[in-house]
């Protein structure tokens, strides 16, 4: 299973310049990309070689939204592809419909990034039986709440609000993914303990622990070092 | 507290606001980045001394308005709840409503105690001159009559309250920018409050034939749809304004991306389902007080 570093590239600089734009980072796509190196330099974030850091500032948190966005697509174009033993038509359509969001989700980072953006990720789903229910739902379920976690815990070191918000419009839909896939497994069980806490928040992560569970999926391994 | 109040605060707030966070924000984020060193019950008070500290006496009057803003629309929620499932024979599938009620309690408690914390006034439900959950203004005969008595009623007017739920505190994150302590819990009720509206949706769908998907999916794309009659897909058209507004549930361009334009997994373009259900859209705090006021509910002034 490769990622799709060969699909088709649409305008990308075009829907780049308009995303900032329309962002209100009113400045050329190098000077933007110089401040964020110069605050690598900062924090003196030494790159790890082999491994993909996301970078700094609302471009790293975007390409950190990337690199698990990529991982998810990947997934689920997989399941979709290869589906599960008797998968029943209603699932096969709800994973369909999943993979379609996930995808989305995906180039729309890759659009708005531009050159910006992180390369193109190689999973490594070697450790997932897709022929299993069991494995891949269990799999879908970790993909999704995982996400969930990633964009909440990272969602406060972004500094533009219309980034905010289109972070938030899609972790919404994870969250209505993971509840999904939670009820699949178990009818009722979308607001599970494991993360869902004691007040009725869910649980966020740090982006080094929501790395930590990604990179178990990835061969090319992906870093936020700038990220605390 | 009046809730027509809390919005001519805002908006007289609004413009300062990112001005005034904004040097505190590294400030902010130092003091708060507590984590889990502080045992879960006592997050509220934690929040609330570690506010005082960033800010001197108490948390500015437009985090507190925000919170209040949630408050009322959890007070909303967990009442419903509660209702429904006092209301004898009304509820069947009780193992999913009643987490749902439980957490939105949780939420009146959590928001309650950081408002307190914080040296604001939460609201309560005596501050309310009624709740209509029928939506008829008080009259208790509005276009959800028997909400309390037709399961199927119920169940559409929870769907509809969750998702415009999830608009709701998506359409305030921006005025928590860079708050690790505020921005991250109102982000983390969000995501349980869309969890609640896809498994209300799947219950629809699976066990009484609604036509509803977990995520909300547009027909209709091109001109924006304020009235949110193209991006209701619920079935009941008396709450299309749930769908709507200035940024509509059909939104097919994000940040300036036109999503229809993007490859998918099986074409060169996206259709208008997945790139419309692929994203939820925020509504504005003034959009979400003109559907619940009168219709469902009104502040005492």
């Amino acid at each position: 299973m490769k990622t799709e570093t060969d699909l088709t590239n649409v305008n990308v600089n075009m829907a780049r310049r308009s995303f900032l734009r329309y962002a209100g980072a009113g400045v050329a796509g190098i000077g933007l990309l110089s401040a964020v190196s110069s605050c690598h330099k900062d924090h003196n974030v030494v790159p790890t070689a082999g491994v993909t850091d996301v970078g700094s500032g609302d471009i790293g948190v975007l390409n950190f939204a990337y690199a698990l966005e990529q991982l998810e697509a990947a997934f689920y174009l997989q399941v979709v592809a290869t589906p599960y033993t008797s998968i029943p038509s209603i699932e096969l359509a709800y994973l369909t419909d999943i993979r379609d969001h996930e995808v989305c989700h995906r180039e729309f980072f890759k659009a708005a990034l531009g050159t910006s953006a992180i390369q193109g990720l190689t999973p490594d789903f070697s450790k997932i039986d897709f022929t299993s229910r069991t494995a891949v739902l269990a799999a879908a379920k970790a993909f999704e709440d995982l996400g969930v976690t990633a964009y909440d815990g990272i969602a406060y070191n972004i500094q533009n609000a219309a980034y905010l918000s289109i972070a938030g419009s899609i972790v919404s839909v994870e969250a209505r993914h993971a509840a999904l896939i939670g009820n699949l497994i178990t009818q009722g069980n979308f607001v599970s303990s494991d993360q869902v806490d004691t007040n009725g928040l869910n649980i966020s992560n740090k982006p080094s622990a929501v790395l930590a569970g990604a990179n178990v999926y990835l061969k090319t391994k992906v870093s936020a070092n700038s990220f605390s | 507290m009046n809730l027509f109040s809390i919005v001519e605060e805002i908006e007289k707030i609004d413009p300062e606001f990112n001005d005034r966070i904004s040097p505190r924000r590294d400030a902010i984020k130092n003091i708060t980045s507590f984590g889990s060193k502080v045992a879960i019950a006592a997050v509220p008070f934690a929040l609330g001394n570690l506010f005082k500290k960033a800010y001197g006496q108490s948390a500015s009057a437009s985090v507190i308005s925000v919170l209040n803003f949630a408050l009322t629309l959890e007070i909303l929620e967990a009442t419903f709840y509660n209702d429904g499932m006092a209301a004898s024979g009304l509820v069947t599938d009780t193992s999913y409503i009643s987490q749902i009620q439980s957490d939105e309690n949780k939420h009146v408690t959590f928001l309650t105690s950081a408002i307190n914390a914080a040296g604001g006034t939460p609201v309560t439900a005596s501050d309310f001159v009624y709740l209509d959950y029928t939506g008829g203004a008080g009259s208790q005969a509005g276009p959800f009559t028997g909400v309390f008595t037709n399961y199927q009623t119920f169940l559409a007017v929870a769907e509809t309250f969750e998702d415009t739920g999830v608009r709701a505190y998506k359409g305030q994150a921006p005025n928590l920018l860079g708050n690790q302590t505020y921005l991250t819990a109102a982000l983390d009720i969000h995501a349980v409050e869309a969890r609640h509206a896809s498994a209300i949706r799947y219950l629809r769908m699976t066990k009484y034939g609604a036509t509803v998907l977990p995520w909300i999916t547009s027909a209709a794309s091109g001109s924006v749809d304020t009235s949110g009659a193209a991006s209701n897909d619920t079935g009941v058209a008396a709450v299309n304004a749930n769908y709507g507004g200035a940024t509509p549930e059909n939104t097919t361009v994000q940040g300036g991306v036109n999503i229809l334009n993007l490859p998918s997994a099986t074409s060169s373009t996206t259709t208008v389902a997945a790139a419309t259900a692929a994203f939820d859209e925020p509504l504005t705090m003034s959009e979400v007080l003109a559907i619940l006021v009168p219709a469902f509910t009104k502040p005492k002034s």
